[in-house]
């Protein structure tokens, strides 16, 4: 790797000015939204990471009753699945300077998004009028908390989606947008995948 | 494409046109530094005070009636938070981190402006409500600044209503701040250099900075989750970490919930938490030692590779703290290991510092004399730290004044003598001034001989069995009248160094207006924030062009250079010589 090779080098030899990005490389450089978004992705997973360590802990402990699962999960899976996937359509259809389509498809990724949003809220009244209330045993607890902190994500994500749609109503030059929705589609993939570790989780536990 | 430095691209500028836009509502990152550093250093003053209130009481129990056991308590956690994170954090991280970054790896701002000054604010708010809690109903917390389920939200803890709630917000809204500045510092770091700028010839105050920012980003999470079950655990009766229990007569609604778990999580924050504050500390010392003993850092590289490992093993010795808990004891052992270790890369440290200042050119300055006092106050912390870091030493001294003295010579003391050494180094770039030399060493002297004499007692009296956490010790067998005389004179040392404090800030104030206006090097210093084409360095900090990288920042003594150090961005041409000693060498050849 190229982290290693760098924190390898002698620097009390070298005298050149040579080292960081030659003239004409810039374009190769990573853009440093892109470096962002990914150390945030990094953070984030730690975090349900954590979580999710603290749920296992938690499991063994003897109070420990799972909730039954919702098939309405299975519907909101699709829904992100479909979200993530028309975001990354949206980027390709960008990148081939497909105007038309990459309207409908941001905006059929954001429909998609707030469609999950709401199957999960729906998902937490249903729980409700069954019983399993927030505070009768862990297993609830940590299904809502989790849930709860993926479905902010997920609006986070939201936000940022608006500042791309803003951006493209003002007329933002071709390669901001389609940094914008790369990043978009990078961040929902991510989404997707906690989602799925989630889901997994609180299905087969 | 022509190559344009990120920091040139055209939609980074945000040059400021109003007032408010220049000095309130600021992209620029060395105002925001200065906003850190200066409400950091604000919420630090007051942590001080609650340290004196703490050692009045327990220096004269029984004289104070204005300080009940309650207050006592609140005082402990809330000192305690408040310097761990509030000051050190924000002032190394926040202040320092975003002063220097962009300075001296050649950018012209932090990469995300518009996040920077959102970061300092979030900064700002987080400590308002953590303030707000001395002045809601039952006062702030005093569970203790780790906070630990199931008293720290209990009735009869002081703050367990408003108080605790309060500080879990703080503490979350702080770790939003944070994550929103750690992006900002590691993606500058790794994207925003200058032309010949490679990682390793990064002053090692970068370094330090950099991997101590990505210890942050990924420890604060624990802290960011904790709070946020203990916060359900307190607000919506569930029971993540909340047992079975019985308060004050009445059963709680609560049951089978894991205090451990908690304990885990904090720690899992809370021991990288050190090193957060550690990483900074041992760069910035670094380039101080350097530049003032006018000889380069030596073994640089190796100086890198501790602070990535010590980084690296920062997050497998969290459960040292522990071992009390009641947790597996065979956890102890490799917990006891992982921290033997991580004094190995520790200790490499140490020695280099030393022998940068074997046969150097030493200039006594006021920040040389903080950073020499440094290795000292830190060598002595870390070894009582080896006893410490073994279980069977730990168990009988874990709650004793030994452990206090402990971590407050290599926690507090340590690195806020770093501090205060890189405040005096860098003030002339800050602001422009030269600060008043005998007032700096006044303050010096006062800080590292008053120190030493408030922990150094500390020790013995916890081989004496003294334990911490008390509010007073009342009667006891064990312990002789002497430590009572002993804790008086603590008390008499704390407060001496605490008013001492006050030197260093009318020092500042005062020498901003009449200080002398200052070289824009007057350390005789290599690294890039000090080449600037203007003293303070102003919007862009560079003017016209970007400087040019051609060697590391330590190139000091050179044999045969008029002056007597190279800077990094003069290209190895254009070096005056002495008249007879030929052409500055490039060393590329050599070895």
């Amino acid at each position: 790797m190229s982290l290693f090779r760098a924190i390898l080098e002698k620097p009390w030899k070298q005298q050149t000015a040579s080292g960081l990005p030659a003239e004409g490389d810039y374009g190769s450089v990573t853009p440093p939204q892109k470096v962002g978004l990914l150390f945030f992705i990094a953070v984030v997973a730690v975090m349900f990471a954590l979580f999710i360590t603290a749920y296992f802990v938690r499991m063994e402990l003897d109070d420990w009753r799972p909730m039954p699962e919702s098939q309405l999960l299975w519907l909101n899976t699709v829904l992100l699945f479909l979200s993530s996937f028309t975001l990354q359509w949206t980027h390709n259809v960008l990148k081939k300077g497909q105007d038309k389509q990459f309207k409908i498809g941001l905006i059929l990724g954001a429909l998609f998004t707030v469609a999950f949003v709401y199957g999960q809220i729906t998902v937490w009244g249903q729980m409700q009028e069954a019983g399993y209330y927030l505070y009768n045993n862990p297993a609830n607890a940590f299904f809502y908390v989790l849930t709860g902190i993926h479905a902010i994500h997920v609006l986070g994500g939201l936000f940022v989606w608006t500042k791309t749609i803003v951006k493209y109503w003002s007329g933002a030059e071709h390669e901001e947008l389609e940094l914008s929705t790369e990043l978009c589609a990078l961040y929902w993939h991510f989404l997707l995948l906690v989602w799925l570790v989630l889901f997994a989780l609180v299905s087969y536990t | 494409m022509t190559y344009i430095p990120i920091a040139d691209q055209p939609n980074e500028l945000h040059d400021p046109h109003t007032f408010i836009s220049k000095y309130v509502w600021s992209q620029d990152h060395k105002v925001i530094a200065i906003q850190y550093g200066s409400t950091a250093i604000f919420v630090g003053l007051i942590a001080l005070v609650l340290s004196a209130l703490m050692r009045l009481q327990l220096g004269y129990p029984d004289t104070f009636s204005f300080i009940d056991p309650a207050d006592y308590y609140q005082f402990v956690t809330m000192h305690g938070m408040i310097m761990v994170i509030y000051l050190l954090t924000a002032l190394f991280l926040g202040g320092f981190g975003n002063y220097l970054i962009p300075l001296q790896i050649g950018a012209r701002d932090m990469v995300f402006p518009y996040l920077n000054m959102l970061s300092y604010w979030f900064y700002l708010l987080s400590v308002i409500i953590l303030l707000a809690s001395f002045f809601v109903p039952g006062g702030p917390t005093g569970a203790g600044w780790t906070l630990y389920p199931p008293q720290a939200i209990l009735r009869g803890t002081p703050g367990a209503d408003m108080g605790i709630m309060l500080m879990l917000a703080s503490l979350a809204v702080f770790v939003v701040a944070f994550t929103m500045g750690g992006l900002n510092y590691v993606t500058t770091v790794l994207q925003a250099r200058t032309n010949g700028m490679t990682l390793m010839r990064m002053p090692l105050s970068v370094w330090g900075i950099f991997v101590a920012t990505i210890l942050g980003l990924f420890a604060f999470p624990a802290l960011f989750v904790s709070a946020i079950m203990m916060t359900f655990d307190k607000l919506l009766g569930t029971s993540f970490f909340m047992p079975a229990i019985q308060s004050l007569g009445e059963t709680l609604n609560t049951a089978g919930g894991s205090p451990v778990l908690f304990q885990h999580l904090f720690w899992f924050f809370g021991h990288p938490e050190v090193y957060i504050v550690a990483l900074p500390a041992f760069g910035l010392v670094s380039d101080v030692l350097s530049c003032h003993a006018r000889k380069n850092i030596f073994g640089y590289r190796l100086m890198v590779w501790a602070i990535i490992i010590i980084g690296a093993l920062s997050f497998i010795v969290w459960a040292h703290h522990m071992y009390v808990s009641g947790m597996n004891p065979y956890f102890g052992f490799f917990f006891a290991f992982t921290t033997l270790i991580i004094a190995v890369p520790t200790a490499i440290k140490v020695y280099n510092w030393v022998l940068t200042l074997w046969e150097g050119n030493i200039r006594l300055t006021v920040p040389m004399l903080f950073a020499i006092g440094f290795i000292f106050t830190f060598i002595h912390g870390g070894l009582t730290g080896i006893f410490l870091g073994n279980v069977t030493v730990d168990l009988p001294l874990s709650d004793t004044y030994f452990v206090v003295a402990h971590f407050h010579m290599v926690m507090g003391v340590s690195p806020v003598l770093v501090l205060y050494a890189a405040l005096y180094h860098w003030y002339p770039k800050i602001t422009g001034k030269m600060f008043n030399v005998t007032l700096g060493k006044i303050h010096f002297w006062a800080t590292f001989l008053g120190t030493y004499a408030i922990y150094l007692p500390m020790h013995y009296l916890g081989f004496l069995g003294v334990p911490r956490r008390y509010y007073a010790m009342g009667n006891t067998d064990f312990i002789p009248d002497s430590a009572q005389a002993l804790n008086a004179n603590i008390t008499q040392a704390a407060i001496f160094v605490g008013i001492m404090q006050l030197v260093f800030i009318f020092n500042v104030i005062w020498s901003l207006k009449y200080g002398k206006k200052s070289d824009p090097n007057p350390w005789d210093a290599t690294s890039l924030e000090w080449q600037t084409p203007d003293n303070p360095p102003v919007h862009g900090n560079w003017g016209e062009k970007l400087p040019v990288v051609y060697r590391w920042a330590y190139e000091y003594s050179v044999p045969g250079a008029k002056d007597d150090f190279v800077p990094q961005s003069i290209a190895p041409e254009d070096v005056e010589m002495l008249e007879g000693e030929g052409k500055y060498v490039d060393r590329s050849e050599e070895h």
